[in-house]
């Protein structure tokens, strides 16, 4: 039995599209009153797991639960879900207010109990003006608001988002991102949002939940998602990482030593069954790494190229054995003196703990 | 400087004036060689007093128009009284061109939602299919339909065989003969706008009104038709004015008791029994009719676009 305290409970779900499986096998848990987010490239199955969700794909093996309630055979117009869907699919024949109240009218309510909740939600949402208007009359980002509050005001169990914020233009997205937080703080309502875009999933998300050619990946809260990642594919994914490979030398306790193709050695927390002997892979963010004046520890290498990307300087670094490291260096400074002129010889100093090691 | 730019600005949008002008003559031209002459000639003709074997007389009379409405004629020494025949026989055109519009709506929308809804390569073949009886005309077709729908033909074989029936159904010469003939003559005017309406709708707002608690069929009333609405509106008038003015179908499959307004006014022009003024006449009170019903219609487009936009 699933627990009912939970919001949504995924299980074993598969998604079939003939020969071709969108998703193989995704088990999680969505919890109550929690900021979920499904993260991951195009193609690796968010959007197909949301749209099984909220009863638009069929679940071709596997069981959804909302709150205890198995739903996965349910059309959509008896899930007690709602979505704000990518490209909003506002009625443009309706005005925003005959939109906001559609959902309510379809429950039950009377056509003066629609107004008024419709007219707090779009009070919530900051559009109480507009209510007159036609979509096509309204911004982008306004447009946003009128899906949100029209998804928000049958007060579903859950409320979905297929990328809301894709549409809207950078500024714009950065300040939907913090509203769109608070309004979930305000409402209590769980919500489930879909995004490819990695910072956006860290700066909103209570839970983020990593996919790839449709299997979970990794699934936890953001600082564990970019501190420990399980895999390539989620280091890589999340945040910028230098990849290296390695051969695990020895397991002493829960220290690992690792040994670069280049002879160097580093050691990581050990992590799963790897053995002496076994070749793994090394993740170590930029910012994890410092330069300074060369010394005499064998982490030494020549500056290459400085990247001025505004809040800091990427320097990459060329190391012995064709092995290129970058390193971030924050734009203050203390930080600016530790930044050296292409061609100088440097040594590099890795953080205690930021070499995570890598199975997969 | 910018006084000079401006005059050579002015100059040069002159130029472009005349040139428009110019360019537009091949379709004022056209419009008017092909539309306003041979109703301006239509109107003119409907005022003149008639031949015996055909053709006109050049005297200033309104006896066509009187002849139409009433019985004994307006300015004679008796009361005018209405006269019911062509009266009925407008009527009776208006209900069978709206009953064939209905029909045709009914049968072309669920038919026009199948094909936007097909994948785009099996599209195509379907609104082929669609079209492929207009490779042969109408009059063919229609005397086809009409062995079709004999005592004899197929269809009542077809039923008889099945023991639906013990006697051959009559339906030709009867007005369900010619509202079958008008409907089959002009469904794919109503399915192919409707298609081109359905296939430019936004399917994601089916699936927000889903997600927002609607089943199908509200759906279908409150969200589907209204986007689709023009497509509708075009296919609707597409088939109910072309239904009103027919005479193959009437002629062909109805007999001389289904006279509709398309065949009276044919009559007219036929042979020396003909009536040059009646005729014209009648086809100017018929387009008078439409013309005020294409308003109409227009107007309540122009303002459900007005309520759609303000």
């Amino acid at each position: 039995m699933p627990d009912t305290r939970n919001a949504i409970d995924v299980r074993n779900a598969v998604k079939r599209y003939g020969s071709f499986t969108a998703l193989q096998s995704i088990t999680l848990s969505i919890r109550d009153n929690e900021f979920f987010t499904l993260l991951g490239p195009s193609g690796c199955g968010k959007t197909t797991l949301l749209r099984m969700i909220a009863g638009f794909e069929d679940v071709t093996e596997g069981e959804i639960f909302l709150f205890g309630e198995e739903i996965e055979n349910l059309p959509p117009h008896q899930r007690p879900v709602n979505t704000v869907f990518q490209n909003y699919a506002l009625f443009p024949h309706m005005t925003v207010e005959e939109n906001v109240m559609f959902g309510l009218e379809m429950r039950g309510s009377s056509r003066e109990a629609a107004r008024q909740t419709a007219g707090k939600m779009l009070e919530l949402v900051q559009l109480a003006q507009f209510s007159a208007r036609k979509p096509s009359q309204l911004s982008g980002g306004q447009q946003q608001r009128v899906a949100l509050a029209r998804a928000l005001a049958p007060q579903p169990k859950v409320l979905l988002l297929d990328e809301p914020l894709s549409a809207l233009d950078l500024k714009l997205r950065q300040a939907m991102r913090s509203e769109l937080k608070s309004i979930q703080r305000e409402t209590g309502i769980t919500f489930t949002f879909v995004t490819h875009d990695q910072e956006e999933a860290l700066t909103m998300s209570d839970r983020i939940a990593v996919m790839s050619a449709g299997r979970l990946q990794q699934l936890g809260e953001a600082r564990d998602i970019y501190e420990r990642p399980v895999n390539r594919f989620v280091a890589d994914f999340i945040g910028e990482t230098n990849l290296l490979d390695a051969r695990l030398e020895a397991v002493d306790a829960s220290v690992a030593t690792c040994r670069l193709a280049n002879g160097l050695t580093l050691e990581c927390d050990a992590i799963g069954s790897a053995r002496s002997g076994a070749d793994v892979h090394i993740s170590i963010r930029p910012e994890r790494m410092t330069l300074t004046a060369v010394n005499d520890d064998p982490w030494q290498g020549t500056v290459k190229e400085n990247i001025f990307v505004g809040t800091d300087v990427q320097t990459i670094v060329q190391l012995q054995g064709d092995i290129a490291l970058t390193v971030r260096t924050q734009n203050s400074a203390a930080g600016v003196a530790t930044i050296f002129d292409p061609g100088t010889e440097v040594a590099i100093t890795v953080e205690a703990g930021a070499a995570r090691m890598l199975e997969d | 400087m910018a006084g000079a730019a401006a005059t050579g600005g002015s100059a040069r949008s002159e130029t472009y004036a005349s040139a428009r002008n110019w360019l537009l003559l091949p379709s004022w031209a056209v419009l008017g060689i092909f539309v306003l002459a041979p109703v301006a000639m239509m109107l003119v003709y409907s005022f003149l007093t008639k031949e015996f074997r055909g053709g006109v007389i050049w005297e200033f009379t309104l006896s066509a128009y009187d002849q139409f409405f009433f019985d004994r004629g307006l300015f004679g020494d008796e009361p005018a009284k209405i006269e019911w025949t062509y009266i009925l026989i407008f009527w009776r055109s208006i209900w069978q061109a709206g009953l064939a519009t209905l029909l045709a709506l009914l049968i072309g929308f669920p038919t026009a939602y199948f094909i936007a809804t097909r994948p785009a390569q099996t599209r195509t073949v379907w609104v082929f299919l669609i079209t492929i009886p207009y490779w042969v005309n109408l009059l063919i077709r229609t005397v086809s339909m009409k062995f079709l729908l004999r005592d004899q033909g197929p269809l009542n074989d077809f039923l008889l065989a099945t023991g639906l029936i013990d006697d051959p159904i009559r339906i030709i010469n009867t007005n369900a003969a010619v509202q079958i003939g008008l409907f089959y003559s002009y469904l794919p005017f109503m399915v192919l706008p409707i298609y081109a309406s359905v296939e430019r709708y936004n399917f994601a707002l089916s699936e927000a009104a889903a997600d927002l608690y609607a089943n199908k069929w509200t759906t279908l009333r409150r969200i589907v038709i209204p986007s689709v609405r023009p497509g509708i509106i075009a296919g609707c008038i597409l088939v109910f004015v072309p239904s009103l003015g027919a005479f193959l179908a009437p002629d062909l499959l109805g007999g001389a008791k289904n006279f509709m307004i398309g065949s009276l006014i044919e009559e007219q022009f036929k042979g020396n029994a003909g009536n040059w003024p009646f005729g014209a006449a009648a086809s100017m009170i018929l387009l008078t009719l439409v013309l005020v019903i294409l308003m109409f219609l227009a107007r309540q487009q122009a303002r459900a676009d007005r309520e759609a936009t303000s």
